[in-house]
């Protein structure tokens, strides 16, 4: 009856937009492309939620943030509160509050959606974060007594980032090997800073750090150390390692000059900051034509990085339609918003190159959809005779990653399914190797970062409960 | 961070050979391995192949041309000094075993990642004919150190002025000749070098091993910029090599890619030389 009533509720104030950087403007700069909410619109956002008896969102949310409670707590106007209410299931609300897809999750099944547009939660959710951390307090939670175990975590992804964050507030020891010189995994290497300014994902470090994380980086474990040597060490072990492997296209002339893969050209971008070139040593090509394959978020993070790197056209060019396009809303609506190009049930067939070596255009052919395939999606087939060329010297790859083998198929012991992830239990992270467990990405293949953190959490409480019975 | 605690430069400061504080690395690091490196806050990771490591000391040996801006920037760097981050071993390790009679043949600066190979396949017992030339004698480097990782040394230059007047291939050629028990020849160097090396060693049937350098990022198999085709397939070469059988190889590939940024590295080197950072 409560749920009947809230229906019939309707706030009366509308949703509150974030204030944005004009597109014009923004696709030629870096900065981050929403301003944030203001307490005023934060608190007029807030005051839409119905404090639900049965809150749907909680269920639509992978980590079950007590999200009316959080929201109620920014209508009070106490926003460190508010931070704080959200920290106790979620590390990263920061990040999250940027990047999640919010419309698949919490606020798709936010009651007032039925009536009008949902709460903005994640907005919300982004304000309480980052008022806290420039504003606010942040309060250093209790840690449980020292129970001198060891934990060593690979990868410093939002998997492995969570998971360190949980187990050192359990007493445990806690330290985390990243391959990379910096920490953060995709959020540091792949997403651009106008989606997820890089100091945020520093803070979320620095702060784990203050809570007696330690953290070292450039050792690549499976080179500098094997697992089993560092179960000789630590008494249990995470895997967070990503699904860092760069897939392409397999396409004659993919290897001449300015293709890259979606991971390299971001990582240039983001990880070296090429787009800082001079300043910064690491080079990037700076296309006039930009094509980019993919219709993914690394498709748009790529497409508008390169608008902001010069291009005069960006291209998306994907062989299947609109719907099927796998981004979230938001990204594909800012990139179309800022010029990019679509070009869809397209298929690229060759790369054109010059006596250099430098890619000059490509070869694509037109599909249409034809019967669904065995992911439900009709599957796109090639129209004949319908090749045309596209001028480009820049091609950005972003179909997807798998597995990077070089860890996983040097542990013994550890099973791994066909396409190469590491097979391991999703209620707990426990893998068939004893005393390691692993979660994120490199268990369900590209997810995303709340499912990631969400795998960490439930391997942190499995880990726990294994140490406390060792 | 990662001391400096040795410095040498050679071949009219064309070369620069350090010795860096990383112990870790120091006691896994085998033949062949190299390291990524990025000397400040702003700096590219560049590959460097171990010119030696020794787990003793903690201690690896970096030997490296003077090219472009990071070397130049390193070439800067005094003992004391040091650099930011150091990933490593990366790549696989040489392939060692005794095989009977096996040539190394090293190009400019290709001979110091040839050495500690040299030096590895003579321990392995191996009967060792090196081979290490340059374009003129003042850029010969680590010649005593070859001398003794081989057992028999062998050294060219191409304008005549020290050893043998002209190209390492002219004096594997006359040793392919001679000796028919050669049963492996490593390769490296120059792009061109180890092209035309290996057009010769395939007319006489010998395995040849090459050690190749394309542009790198993370050296880790995440990225994809060190694509090289070998065999017709696209080899990662950070983590599938970077040895590769010098048959197969694509050099013509190689050295295009290898020449993606030369806008991009003079521009870096230009603001390097006038301000100096
Ligand atoms: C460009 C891009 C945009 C994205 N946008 C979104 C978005 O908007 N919203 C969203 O929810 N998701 C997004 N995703 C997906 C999301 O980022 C990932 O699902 C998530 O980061 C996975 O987390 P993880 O902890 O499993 O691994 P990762 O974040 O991949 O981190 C793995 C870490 O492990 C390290 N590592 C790997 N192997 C080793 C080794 N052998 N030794 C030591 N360290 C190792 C890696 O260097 C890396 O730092 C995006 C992904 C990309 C690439
Ligand atoms: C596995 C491997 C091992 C190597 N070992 C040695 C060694 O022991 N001694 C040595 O002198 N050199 C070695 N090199 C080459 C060395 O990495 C380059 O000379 C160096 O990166 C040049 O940087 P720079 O900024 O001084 O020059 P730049 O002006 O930036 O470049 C000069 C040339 O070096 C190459 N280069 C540039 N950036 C990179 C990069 N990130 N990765 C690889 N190559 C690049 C390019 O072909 C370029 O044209 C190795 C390369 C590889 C891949
Ligand atoms: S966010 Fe939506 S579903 Fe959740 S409590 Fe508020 S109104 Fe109800
Ligand atoms: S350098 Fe990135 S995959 Fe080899």
């Amino acid at each position: 009856m409560a749920e009947k009533e809230e229906k019939e509720k309707k706030p009366k104030v509308p949703r509150q937009k974030m204030p944005e950087q004009e597109p014009k403007v923004r696709a030629r700069n870096f900065n981050e492309v929403p301003f944030g909410y203001t307490p005023e619109l934060a608190q007029l956002e807030s005051s839409r939620c119905l404090q639900c008896k049965k809150p749907k969102c909680i269920e639509g949310c992978p980590v079950e943030i007590d999200i009316p409670a959080f929201i109620k707590l920014i209508q009070e106007g106490d926003f460190d509160g508010s931070a704080r209410k959200l920290k106790e299931r979620n590390s990263l609300p920061a990040v999250c509050g940027r990047v999640c897809p919010q419309e698949d999750q919490c606020e798709k099944v936010c009651i007032v959606g039925k009536k009008d547009q949902p709460v903005a939660i994640g907005r919300l959710e982004r304000f309480a974060a980052d008022w806290e951390r420039t504003k606010g307090t942040i309060t250093i939670p209790e840690k449980a007594p020292s129970t001198g175990k060891k934990v060593a975590v690979v990868g410093s992804g939002p998997a492995g980032l969570t998971l360190a964050g949980d187990l050192i507030l359990k007493g445990h020891e806690v330290t985390i090997f990243e391959a990379l010189h910096k920490t953060g995994g995709v959020l540091i290497y792949g997403i651009p800073e106008f989606r997820l300014p890089k100091d945020i994902v520093q803070s979320e470090v620095n702060y784990l750090e203050k809570l007696g994380v330690k953290v070292e980086c450039n050792c690549v474990i499976g080179r500098i150390e094997t697992v089993d040597e560092i179960l000789q060490e630590y008494d249990a072990v995470f895997l967070g390692l990503g699904a860092g492997l760069p897939q392409f296209l397999n396409v004659p002339g993919e290897n001449y000059c300015g293709i890259y893969s979606a991971n390299e050209y971001l990582t240039r971008s983001n990880l070296m900051k090429a787009y800082l070139f001079p300043k910064y040593d690491t080079p990037i090509a700076r296309g006039k034509n930009v094509a980019v394959f993919g219709a993914g978020n690394v498709a748009m993070d790529s497409a508008r990085t390169a608008l902001r790197l010069g291009a005069d056209t960006v291209r998306i060019i994907y062989r299947r339609s609109r719907d099927e396009m796998p981004a979230r809303i938001e990204e594909v609506h800012h990139a179309e918003e800022e010029g990019v190009q679509f070009y869809l049930l397209t298929a690229p067939t060759k790369f054109l190159g010059d006596d250099n070596g430098w890619v000059t255009g490509v070869e694509c052919l037109q599909m249409e959809l034809g019967e669904p395939d065995e992911s439900g999606r009709r599957r796109p087939v090639p129209i004949k005779g319908s090749e045309f060329q596209l001028e480009c010297d820049l091609a950005v790859v972003a179909i997807g990653a798998g597995p990077n083998p070089l860890l996983p198929t040097q542990t013994q012991g550890l099973e791994l399914n066909k396409r190469g992830y590491i097979v391991a239990d999703l209620e707990t992270g426990k893998t068939s190797k004893p005393g390691v467990w692993a979660g994120g990405d490199i268990v369900t293949g590209s997810a995303t970062v709340i499912l990631a953190m969400g795998a960490g959490r439930k391997a942190a409480n499995s880990i726990h409960e294994y140490l406390m019975n060792k | 961070m990662h001391k400096i605690t040795y410095k040498r430069e050679m071949a009219e400061k064309t070369v620069c050979h350090l010795k860096v504080e990383a112990p870790r690395i120091a006691r896994k690091a085998k033949p062949g391995q190299f390291v990524v490196l990025k000397v400040n806050e702003t700096g590219e990771r560049i590959p460097l192949t171990m010119g030696g490591t020794d787990p003793a000391t903690g201690l690896i040996d970096l030997i490296f041309q003077v090219v472009g801006k990071s070397t130049a920037l390193m070439r800067t760097l005094n003992v004391g000094d040091s650099i930011q981050d150091i990933i490593g071993p990366l790549g696989k390790p040489t392939h060692i075993e005794n095989l009977g009679k096996v040539i190394c043949v090293g190009g400019g600066t290709g001979v110091a990642v040839m050495y500690p190979i040299t030096k590895a396949y003579k321990e392995a017992g191996n009967h060792v004919i090196a081979i290490i030339g340059s374009r003129t004698k003042d850029l010969l480097i680590l010649e005593d150190e070859m001398k003794a990782a081989s057992h028999d040394l062998r050294v060219t230059t191409d304008d005549g002025s020290y050893g043998i007047h002209g190209f390492v291939t002219d004096v594997l050629r006359k040793i392919l000749d001679e000796q028919k028990d050669v049963k492996l020849i490593v390769g490296i160097g120059p792009v061109p070098m180890m092209k035309f090396l290996c057009k010769l060693t395939k007319e006489y049937g010998v395995r040849t091993m090459v050690s190749l350098n394309p542009i790198m990022v993370d050296a880790t198999g995440m990225c994809g910029a060190c694509r090289v085709t070998v065999g017709g397939k696209t080899k990662f070469c950070c983590v599938d090599g970077p040895e590769f059988d010098g048959h197969e190889v694509d050099y013509d590939e190689l050295v295009k890619r290898q020449r993606a940024y030369l806008t991009e590295e003079k521009v870096s080197m230009e603001q390097f030389k006038t301000a100096g950072k």
